[in-house]
């Protein structure tokens, strides 16, 4: 499994991610930076890590979705490469129009940095495939723009099709539907706030993420 | 030449950050505000043969982010 994780300036879980990666994979990820315009040949697992990016300019994650490699991305993802966003990886991939919808400020207005308990909406997607449908799990967040925003339209059509991956058990941010983590159309792209990159550990305080990570790169028992 | 751009957040969106600013001028004794909508303003410097084409899928591309916000764009 060749797995990458995409470095943009103001990343700071990018580390965190490969650790995770790694961990599952027994192989380091390659570590692209935003200039690249292309991805190692042969990879098959794109990981947008957390993080602010371009110090959150203009918006989280504008300038991010308009570089270089994020074309790379965007081609690969229609390949069908599985791409994972977490918190700054989702609004990138939301604002790279690659996922529906947009995350705006947290609705309380403050930076929200804790464990939050998860429902596990859809069980049956690449990412998802670990957990049971209807699963309470625990995951971290720390972001700042995590209220997720669509129209009711599309809110509907994401809830009819089984792609909100993770619903909030509680309300965090102010997200429309408790909506934490929502699908593309095809199933091979999540975006979610929480990171379960920081729960794959015991020392963590929790392993609840680990699941996601054996699904996606395929070594579930 | 000098064009403006005011980036808005469309009708129906919440605007958390305009309910604070409401909140903070009803602190500081400011009486009658009944709304506040936080947006943004951005002032570009163009070529004479910049079209409004050109500004407009600037806006579209880049500046707003058409999901949640509108934009008006003013030649000075």
């Amino acid at each position: 499994m060749k797995t990458a994780v995409i470095v943009f300036p103001g990343s700071n879980c990018d580390r965190d991610m490969a650790v995770a990666l790694e961990t599952v994979t027994g192989r380091a990820p390659a570590m692209v930076w935003h200039r690249e315009s292309e991805l190692p040949a042969g990879t098959d697992f794109i990981a947008l890590p957390g993080g602010f990016s371009y110090g959150d300019y203009l918006r989280s994650g504008a300038m991010a979705a308009r570089s270089p490699i994020l074309r790379a991305v965007a081609e690969a993802a229609g390949r069908g490469v599985p791409v994972l966003g977490v918190c700054n990886g989702f609004q990138v991939l939301t604002e790279a129009q690659l996922l529906p919808g947009a995350l705006m400020r947290n609705a309380g207005l403050n930076f929200v940095c804790r464990s939050v308990r998860l429902t596990v909406e859809n069980s049956q997607s690449l990412f998802t495939a670990g957990y049971r449908a209807g699963e309470t799990i625990t995951i971290p967040v720390a972001h700042h723009d995590g209220n997720y925003f669509a129209d009711d339209a599309t809110l509907d059509r994401l809830e009819g099709e089984g792609r909100v991956a993770f619903r909030y058990a509680d309300a965090v941010n102010g997200s429309a539907r408790r909506i934490a983590g929502v699908l593309n159309d095809a199933g091979n792209v999540l975006g979610m706030m929480p990171h379960p990159e920081r729960a794959i550990d015991p020392a963590h305080g929790g392993t609840d993420g680990l699941r996601l990570f054996e699904a996606a790169l395929g070594v579930l028992a | 030449m000098k064009v403006q751009v005011h980036v808005t957040l469309k009708p129906g969106v919440l605007d958390p950050q305009g309910k604070a600013i409401h909140h903070a001028l009803e602190g500081l004794g400011f009486a009658g505000v009944e709304d506040v909508r936080a947006g943004r303003f951005i002032e570009l410097d163009v070529a004479d043969d910049v079209t409004d084409a050109d500004l407009d899928a600037m806006c579209a591309k880049l500046l707003a982010n058409t999901v949640i916000e509108n934009y008006r764009i003013t030649r000075a």
